[in-house]
């Protein structure tokens, strides 16, 4: 065993830990800490392969923005009681339970077989296709007009939520 | 050998920049003292040089009080957030060039990542857990004021922030710092190439590391202490050194982006052995970001705070969009030239 596979299978070991610990707490706040622990291990994961932005992106955007707005939000909800927050296993529950465990043995199915093991090795060049460099130019050379189109979309959703934002409070 | 290296290099690092920030402590006393007509703490030692020893000594023997109602978790998990993201920051600031010691072949910095500006924009935008889960798991209504002012506040900044470094990284056409510094060499120093860019740089450093006139998560005639109120013995001090961290670690990377870095200009004229030049680069770099502090210092006690209001209108209304028209111009120039 080399360094980076144990370097692997603990970090994969934290992020299911913290997946886990993440929708067993009762407390919203512990909730979103463990959350923010099992983005880590997902960008030290992107680092093992080589995808130092992606990685950094996953801190930067999930960690370091999307999950301070969670916290902010709870923050001034104002939760009160936990013990009110749960709930009784219904049929919506035992039917999501049945769900997943499909989707678990789909993946565990998927990854035995043997043309995606072939496939999920890493890349010989992914040195060079995970720098910003590369990254800067598959976006704004080879798929710019994709790039322009989402980000069109995205400044529409932006003037929209402006626009529903400001109805309510006339 | 290259891990004990960098082992070295990190304890070296560590060691230098709490040194540093204890004695900062002691240059804001003194500065302010000097400002205010005072003397300032000038007994344990000789002119006060020992005051920041005593005082640690005193925080490490205090009581460490935790309110009934609060989180215990989280409570002691706060500062620890605080302090950590103060002190890795600074892995990937290069604070000098190459250094030939002991036969080994040295680069002063410790971790050379090609993505060096967005390590610091990821470790900095982290840091606001550290005040806000301080403000929530107090579970007393001063700090979760203060934890939510200080998460507006710096969600706000960090935009502006990284906005204004877009122009630097466009100029040196990297991310790596490495790469920013020697970009910078002689007096090509950003601060003439990017004025703009340096002023709303330093303006949303003033507003990210919660100095005055931006202190609003601890203003202290609204909230007593903001954020670390309920706070005492060594996990205040972890907080109280976080902030000063912060400073140090802010005032590198105006240096590294803005300053020149660790360059001295003519320091290669004067014909001195290499390992010379080297040393000169490293004090020349430690001198520029004491001055920085002195100038966050000196800030401090000469600005009144702003009003939350005036602060969100600062950061939205006027910071982003110079932010972004200093991009429109350094693109445009680029392009010309």
């Amino acid at each position: 065993m080399n360094f980076e596979v144990v370097f692997f299978f603990s970090i994969a070991a934290l992020a299911i830990v913290s997946a886990i610990l993440m929708i067993t707490q009762r407390n919203p706040i512990k909730s979103v800490i463990f959350l923010i622990v099992n983005f880590f291990c997902i960008a030290l994961i992107y680092l093992i392969l080589h995808a130092q932005f992606i990685a950094i992106i996953q801190i930067l955007v999930y960690a370091g923005a999307i999950m301070v707005l969670f916290l902010f939000i709870i923050m001034l909800l104002n939760l009160g009681d936990e013990s009110a927050l749960t709930e009784k296993i219904g049929y919506k529950k035992t039917i999501a339970y049945v769900l997943s465990a499909v989707l678990l043995l789909e993946i565990v199915i998927g990854l035995s077989l043997p043309w995606t093991v072939a496939a999920s090795r890493i890349h010989p060049n992914a040195n060079e296709i995970g720098t910003v460099e590369a990254i800067g130019k598959s976006l704004f050379i080879d798929y710019l007009l994709p790039f322009e189109v989402i980000s069109m979309l995205l400044l529409a959703a932006i003037v929209g939520v402006i626009v529903l934002a400001k109805k309510k409070f006339q | 050998m290259e891990i004990i290296i960098t082992i070295i290099k990190i304890i070296v690092v560590l060691g230098v920049m709490l040194g540093c920030v204890a004695y900062i402590v002691l240059l804001e006393r003194r500065l302010s003292a000097g400002i205010q007509n005072r003397i300032g703490p000038n007994r344990v030692g000789w002119q006060g040089l020992l005051q920041p020893i005593a005082d640690v000594m005193k925080l490490v023997f205090k009581e460490d009080i935790v309110p009934t109602k609060a989180n215990r978790f989280i409570h002691d998990l706060a500062p620890i957030i605080s302090i950590g993201v103060a002190m890795t920051t600074f892995a990937v600031i290069p604070f000098g060039d190459r250094i030939n010691l002991f036969g080994y072949d040295i680069k002063l910095q410790i971790a050379d990542v090609n993505i060096g500006i967005l390590y610091i924009l990821a470790l900095t935008s982290l840091g606001v857990y550290g005040l806000t889960l301080s403000g929530w798991s107090s579970n007393s209504k001063y700090p979760l004021l203060g934890g939510i002012r200080s998460s507006a506040q710096m969600i706000s900044y960090e935009l502006s922030m990284g906005l204004s470094i877009i122009g630097v990284i466009m100029i040196a056409g990297s991310l790596e710092l490495d790469t920013i510094v020697e970009a910078q060499a002689g007096w090509r120093w950003n601060i003439i190439l990017q004025p703009i860019g340096f002023i709303t740089f330093v303006v949303a450093a003033f507003a990210e590391t919660n100095r005055l006139p931006f202190d609003l998560p601890e203003a202290e005639p609204e909230l007593v202490a903001g954020y670390h109120t309920e706070y005492s013995g060594m996990k205040f001090a972890l907080f109280y050194l976080s902030e000063y961290a912060n400073m140090f670690v802010a005032s590198a990377i105006i240096t590294t982006l803005f300053l020149g870095g660790w360059q001295v200009p003519f320091v290669h004229s004067l014909g001195l052995p290499d390992f010379w030049v080297s040393v000169i680069q490293v004090f020349g770099f430690l001198f520029k970001i004491i001055l920085i502090v002195a100038f966050f210092i000196i800030i401090r006690w000469t600005i009144p705070r702003f009003r939350y209001d005036q602060l969100m209108n600062l950061g939205w209304k006027f910071m982003l969009p110079i932010a972004i028209l200093n991009l429109l111009i350094t693109g445009l120039i680029i392009l010309l030239i």
